[in-house]
């Protein structure tokens, strides 16, 4: 779903945020990105969101090579990309509803089934019932589910999360990850960075670490990792 | 990927209603909801709304004032161009036959649209009826008058330059001795409405870029309050031409406000100058009359305006939409 080739991104001429990457994620796969802060694990996220593009080498997601993208096709990319923010990205000026059903309305769906869309997705995180309510009145958890509901409403094949548990405590924050686990039971590509190791070696999952930009583990598929 | 399920999905679930069908009107709903919540937006801060629409109201105004105010002029003139006759004295010694013949030649000319002839004799009786002078020209061995052509230019050639070019084709005539028309004035206030009428147009250019400048700039500050909105529309997906979209209506529904504001100074100011303009043109006999906008030109300000404010909306769009990227949001 997600394949990185010797991907180096330079920012100016001194600095090099990621140095000949090469992973690659399957369909379903839930796997963590963790390094220490710096580390390129924001660049790395972001050539996948198409907000930046490789210096070198190549991204793919979804078979589609994103170096030579033209800009005009970027947004159609990024539908079927759901993304979840340590500092949610929610918009404080209307319901929890209308921010969920911002990627709907991007993409033209019909009113009607937007409605049933929405109200999925704000069941599938449990806030159904705060749907009329200000992202503002919702605790921190609740605003980053309010997030992740935004970011899977459209069922992308692809799901990153940026730190998603950074601002919460460990009880939610395995809420949260129990979410996205279910997410990639049901096929989603989830790739989250979070620098949490305990939560991280908890859950067992396959972890990409990069130092210094450059990838020291988890370049291996998910089956020889667990091992 | 998406929409390809959506289709399918739709195909199966509800025959009869077309997969493009279904796109475009959620299409439509989606452009009437942004035109609602742009309008509703203006609404929500009426003073600074109101002072825009002032501010391009009072600049389209102007120069819609100063056309109006050259149309009357122009019809001003337009009445005396159509009683403009050229008068054409012939020799001495041009027989009443060849007057006649004179007369049908000028007759055939196709902007010319009635010729009479005044022979010399029924010339004399006339000037002897209302001159006074019946006396003096009892003393007169012979007549002094002329045969003379009264030439009426047709509807066509009832402008000044085509009475200019009728004169010129009379004066050529043989047998022709002088030509004369008082066409002075008339030039003049040709060339002075002229005058004003490039000075009105350079005025509503120079205005009109005012509107679009004033409008850009307003919409800019939109764009800087709703930049939160706008990185989050382009995260999840949202095209250039979504993100625009609101804004893009927002300067229409200035420039709507704007229009309105201008259609009511323009009939306030009619109004209030027709009673002197009345007793103006009564003092000088003059059919003058102010008019006001037809519907079709209220329509066509409306329009303009809302052109304008889209245009200047626009603008502001290109220039600073592009600036807000989402690549700020994830941090380092």
């Amino acid at each position: 779903m997600i394949e990185f080739r010797q991907v180096t991104k330079r920012y100016g001429s001194d600095h090099t945020a990621l140095r000949q990457v090469n992973f690659g994620l399957e369909r379903g796969e839930l796997v963590f990105l963790t390094g220490h802060s710096g580390a390129g694990k924001s660049t790395l996220l972001k050539l996948i969101m198409v907000m930046e593009r490789p210096s070198a080498g190549e991204v793919i997601v979804g078979g589609q090579v994103l170096n030579t993208l033209p800009r005009r096709q970027v947004p159609y990319i990024r539908r079927h990309i759901g993304v979840v923010f340590q500092n949610h990205q929610l918009l404080f000026d209307r319901t929890v509803f209308d921010n969920v059903a911002m990627p709907l309305e991007v993409m033209g769906t019909p009113a009607r089934d937007i409605g049933r869309r929405v109200r999925a997705a704000l069941d599938k995180v449990g806030l159904l019932s705060k749907e009329k309510m200000n992202p503002l009145q919702l605790s921190g958890g609740e605003q980053q589910r309010v997030g992740i509901a935004r970011a899977v409403v459209n069922k992308p094949p692809v799901l990153l999360a940026d730190e998603p548990t950074g601002n919460l405590d460990p009880d939610l924050s395995a809420d949260i990850m129990r979410l996205f686990a279910e997410f990639s039971q049901v096929g989603v590509t989830v790739l989250i960075a979070s620098h949490d190791i305990a939560l991280i070696n908890d859950l067992g999952r396959r972890t990409l670490t990069l130092d210094h930009g450059r990838l020291t583990a988890g370049v291996g598929a998910a089956g020889s990792w667990h091992g | 990927m998406a929409n390809e399920s959506r289709r399918q999905q739709s195909r199966g679930a509800k025959s009869g209603r077309s997969p493009w069908r279904e796109q475009a009107e959620s299409y439509l709903s989606h452009h009437h909801k942004v035109a609602r919540d742009s309008a509703r937006r203006l609404w929500q801060s009426p003073l600074a709304s109101m002072m825009t629409w002032t501010v391009m109201g009072v600049a389209l105004a102007l120069p819609v004032a100063l056309m109006l105010l050259l149309a009357s002029l122009e019809g001003v003139s337009a009445g005396w161009e159509s009683s403009a006759r050229v008068t054409a004295y012939l020799g001495d010694s041009v027989s009443i036959d060849e007057a006649q013949a004179l007369k049908a030649t000028v007759t055939d000319d196709s902007r010319v649209a009635e010729v009479e002839l005044i022979d010399r004799d029924t010339a004399l009786e006339e000037f002897r009826a209302s001159s006074g002078l019946e006396d003096a020209l009892d003393y007169l061995d012979e007549n002094p008058l002329p045969h003379t052509l009264l030439v009426t230019p047709s509807e066509s050639s009832r402008t000044a330059d085509g009475v200019e070019m009728l004169l010129t084709v009379v004066e050529g005539l043989d047998g022709v001795e002088r030509v004369q028309v008082d066409l002075g004035w008339l030039q003049r206030l040709n060339a002075m409405t002229d005058l004003l009428g490039r000075a009105v147009w350079a005025l509503a250019m120079l205005l009109a870029a005012a509107v679009v400048l004033v409008i850009g700039n307003t919409v800019r500050l939109a764009i800087e309050n709703r930049r939160d909105e706008i990185l989050v529309a382009k995260l999840v997906g949202g095209t250039d031409a979504f993100v625009r979209r609101p804004f893009l209506y927002t300067g229409a529904w200035f420039g709507l406000g704007g229009g309105i504001v201008a259609l009511i100074l323009l009939q306030l100011s009619l109004w209030w100058l027709s009673g002197p303009v009345e007793r103006l043109a009564g003092l000088y006999r003059s059919e003058f009359s102010l008019n006001g906008l037809s519907l079709d030109g209220a329509l066509a300000l409306i329009i303009a305006a809302m052109l304008l404010g889209w245009l200047g909306a626009w603008l502001a769009v290109k220039r600073h939409l592009d600036d807000i990227e989402p690549g700020e949001i994830a941090g380092g």
